[in-house]
């Protein structure tokens, strides 16, 4: 457990850093595209249905855990992918100009 | 080998949000941190050997479906609602994944035979799972006009607040310890008051407070994250969590600062409620309206145009006709730029977002600071939907509630004109003296057949 609290500070310390001087066009991507890796819960949802058990004996832990999957799967996939609309739009803008 | 996939892929995040910072290379980032989640994905499968692969593909199947659908159908102007939403559902994932877990423990029967920590991280897992889902939603709601965006204030507030989180407090001690209640019946009770919490913690917030909420809710679905891997045992997710956690925390100060307020002040205090002092009624003087046709002859002898965009562009979809006006002062001989503040709009960096599918030229958005020191040589400051952002009040006015705030002093500018449905005060419910300004004119109706309207104009 130690270890675990040690990756987490170690963690923070880099977000912190890594942030710190941002253009503030770049706000919203950022915020939606970091919005997209807190799905990494989808992970975690995953693991809670992993094993061998029967549906109809743990039939709670398997509705929880899939609907995990399913939410966490929509930030995943809805964040990516919107993060990625809106920085196309910077993108195209830049071949553009001249 | 599963070891290894994970960290691959925390580097990947790692290199993916650091690319993300910067113009550059902010899409290859994304990708990047996307080639992450997809290798931590395939690495959780691989884990252990799984009996029920139909609910893990179904759900899977489904929420990218969901995903992809409402990514591509999200308007630009809707993106701050799109992104609470998201970050609510990444939320909620948290708190199932604690339940499922917990539920484990009492299928195996082995709840006893759990330490106290196990039991922790499930019940805060809930905990900051739940007010991260219920927050979004609200805020979800506030930004897309489904419920009123004015702080919701009733008196004994505060109180109830302390309350409803000491009831949590005392919840989770007495379900980490297993003492008192069983765990069992423990656990409803504080996914209930968890998500009302998130309910009541974003009610009081009032509208232009939104880019402030919304950056805080997306560094709680972080720690949400961070805890539940925990509750996994999963490395990943913590460092993934954590980075999320601590990202979020600096943007949200980023946007304290940008509004010259602290954060306590922000949660705790309803700003924007018609506070006292702001109802005095002064007299300001009377406003100068004008026709299109009069704003017209203005624009068209302008040299220098400075355009300060706000979140009414963005209700009146108005970025396009902006942007082809822009074009049109550009062609009759004029310097046009834009004047961009910081908490402009209802998530931060929203105009830019706005502008930049608009297809506006990146230099000319212009920083507040960069535009300030030269107002004086604007001839015409064009005010488009934006109102607190440009309000002298908080220059002049010590009893103004955003005194204190930088502002874009358009009120130096030679002329204004101020783009506005009605004179109604805007989401913080202040008076703007600006309006009341002998340089100012007021040119009331919707922004986007406004701004037609000046297009029409100069074509004639």
């Amino acid at each position: 457990m130690g270890l675990l609290i040690f990756v987490l500070i170690l963690a923070s310390f880099l977000g912190f850093e890594l942030i710190s001087k941002v253009p503030s066009q770049l706000h919203t991507p950022l915020m939606s595209g970091s919005n997209a890796i807190s799905g990494i819960a989808v992970v975690g949802a995953i693991l809670s249905l992993l094993g061998s058990f029967q549906v109809e004996d743990e039939l709670l832990r398997v509705i929880f855990g899939t609907l995990a999957v399913f939410f966490a799967t929509v930030n995943v996939v809805g964040g990516y992918l919107v993060t990625d609309r809106m920085l196309k739009m910077f993108d195209d803008k830049k071949e553009d100009v001249k | 080998m599963i070891d290894t996939l994970y960290i691959v892929a925390s580097i990947l995040f790692i290199y993916g949000l650091k690319m993300l910072g910067n113009q550059k290379t902010a899409r290859k980032g994304n990708m990047i941190s996307s080639i992450g989640m997809l290798i931590a994905i395939v690495a959780a499968l691989l884990s252990a050997k799984i009996l029920h692969w139909e609910y893990i593909v179904a759900a899977m199947v489904l929420g990218s479906f969901v995903g992809v659908v409402a990514s591509k159908k999200v308007a630009m102007t809707s993106m701050p609602q799109m992104v609470a939403l998201f970050n609510g559902f990444g939320g909620i994932a948290s708190l199932f994944v604690g339940w499922a877990e917990f539920q484990k423990y009492v299928y195996a029967g082995s709840i006893d035979a759990q330490s106290e920590f196990n039991l922790l991280v499930i019940a805060l897992a809930i905990l900051v799972g739940a007010v991260t889902f219920t927050g979004s939603l609200v805020a979800y709601g506030k930004l897309a006009g489904k419920i009123t965006s004015k702080p919701v204030l009733y008196s004994g507030q505060q109180v109830v607040n302390v309350l409803i989180l000491l009831t949590i407090l005392v919840g989770i001690i007495l379900f980490s310890f297993n003492i008192g209640l069983p765990p069992e019946v423990l656990i409803y009770i504080i996914v209930g008051v968890s998500l009302l919490y998130g309910i009541l913690f974003v009610i009081p917030i009032g509208g232009g407070d939104m880019p402030v909420v919304i950056s805080l809710l997306n560094s709680f679905s972080g720690v949400a994250a961070c805890i539940t891997g925990f509750v996994v045992s999963n490395n990943v997710l913590i460092v993934a969590g954590a980075l999320v956690g601590s990202s979020g925390l600096i943007l949200t100060q980023i946007m304290t600062k940008a509004m010259n307020r602290k954060l306590g002040n922000v949660l705790f205090s309803g700003f924007g409620a018609p506070s006292k002092s702001a109802e005095s009624t002064q007299d300001l003087g009377d406003p100068n309206p004008i026709t299109v046709e009069d704003a017209y002859y203005i624009l068209e002898a302008a040299t220098n145009v400075l355009i300060v965009p706000g979140y009414g562009m963005a209700v009146a979809q108005a970025q396009h006709a902006v942007r082809e006006l822009a074009n049109i002062l550009k062609e009759n001989g004029a310097e046009v730029n834009y004047a961009i503040h910081p908490v402009a709009g209802r998530m931060p960096g929203h105009m830019n977002v706005l502008l930049a599918e608009a297809n506006v030229d990146y230099d000319q958005l212009r920083e507040m600071d960069d535009v300030n020191p030269n107002i004086e040589q604007v001839d015409l400051a064009i005010i488009i939907g934006a109102n607190d952002v440009v309000n002298p009040a908080a220059r002049e006015d010590e009893s103004s509630p955003i005194y204190g705030m930088p502002i874009i002093n358009v009120d130096k500018a030679r002329t204004t004109i101020v783009l506005k449905r009605s004179m109604s005060p805007g989401y913080a419910g202040i008076e703007n003296p600006l309006f009341y300004k002998d340089n100012t004119r007021m040119l009331f109706g919707d922004a986007k057949k406004t701004v037609q309207g000046l297009i029409s104009e100069f074509k004639n």
